[in-house]
């Protein structure tokens, strides 16, 4: 059970990046940076629907499509930050590198976990994310060492989307048990490694670091921000009205 | 897009060994985007294992009014091309 959850984890805030990244979808800044996010978004969908698979065969009753498209906020345990608005590019990137250098490292943790099947898709996942991680870096540094507005407004981003970065590291009783038992990661052991990767772009970026205050949390427990709900609407609008709908 | 933009060339290695070709070009500011947009755009589809990107500035094109300078005179050459040699037996590519 504690497994299915732990997997679901993953999944979700994969599943919730790739919704939201794809709204950008014909909306992007230019031809190319428009097919750069849909790109990430559809690797996003890709990783997701790879550990819904494996929820699913976990759990032996499920599908995939099951879990991502009947379940409500409560059951969803996305990272908030996953969640957040778009907001202007510069909001997309902070958060897209955010959770990138998060990813980065909780996959190369997750390559090595005793679980077979996580760890084959994490290896699968660790190459897209590699890339990911490469694009928001270069386009943070772009866009802080660039014009004073572009400066100005990448900055406020950050600030904004700060709060939701403390539930990246943090460890519930789940996370200590799948983590323990070889399966899982250790999310506080993440944070050093994170940080080097924040601060050494944001050197770059000539942008400063935002101090710590609160720090959002809850997503675990399936407690989620306003913006969830309305992704949701639209997400599974489709087969929630046509439920016999087929490709 | 802005006017700090350029047009960047791109040219694909489809497989090791193999020349890189002419696919297109992007719009960047700056190198490091120009290979990211050129791997978004043109690689999308396995088509890749090596991207080279150059300004478009850089490339120097003959003019087509110089076409009958740079390329009529070797129309009639034929002894050019090395189609009056007799294959040795066996072999099937010289």
């Amino acid at each position: 059970m504690n497994l299915l959850n732990y997997t679901l984890r993953i999944a979700d805030s994969s599943l919730i990046s790739a919704q939201r990244l794809s709204e950008w979808c014909s909306k992007g800044p230019t031809l190319e940076e428009d097919i750069a996010l849909s790109n990430i978004s559809l690797d996003l969908f890709g990783q997701a629907n790879g550990f819904l698979e494996y929820a699913s065969e976990i759990d032996g009753s499920k599908s995939a499509d099951d879990f991502a498209f009947k379940r409500n906020e409560r059951e969803f345990y996305n990272l908030k930050i996953t969640e957040q608005e778009n907001g202007h590019f510069g909001d997309t990137i902070a958060r897209l590198f955010f959770c990138s250098a998060f990813n980065f490292l909780f996959y190369t943790e997750l390559s090595k976990s005793k679980d077979e099947t996580l760890s084959a898709l994490a290896a699968k996942s660790l190459k897209e994310v590699k890339y990911h991680l490469k694009h928001s870096k270069s386009w943070m540094i772009r866009l802080g060492d660039g014009t004073e507005e572009s400066k100005l407004k990448i900055q406020e981003s950050l600030n904004s989307i700060w709060q939701f970065t403390g539930e990246f590291f943090e460890m519930d009783k789940i996370d200590i048990e799948i983590s323990d038992s070889g399966i899982g990661v250790n999310n506080t052991s993440l944070k050093e490694e994170w940080n080097k990767i924040v601060n050494d772009t944001l050197d770059q970026a000539k942008l400063t670091r935002p101090e710590d205050m609160y720090m959002q949390t809850g997503s675990k427990k399936g407690l989620h921000t306003e913006c969830l709900g309305h992704l949701l609407s639209e997400m599974q609008y489709l087969p929630r009205a046509y439920p016999d709908a087929k490709w | 897009m802005s006017e700090n933009t350029d047009v960047w060339e791109v040219f694909i290695q489809s497989k090791n060994g193999l020349a890189h070709k002419h696919v297109g070009n992007v719009h960047a500011t700056d190198k490091e985007m120009a290979l990211q947009n050129a791997r978004d755009l043109y690689t999308r589809r396995n088509e890749g294992s090596c991207i080279w990107v150059v300004k478009s500035e850089y490339i120097v094109s003959s003019e087509s009014e110089d076409g009958e300078a740079f390329f009529d005179p070797s129309n009639d050459k034929i002894y050019r091309h090395p189609t009056f040699y007799k294959m040795p037996e066996g072999s099937k590519n010289i």
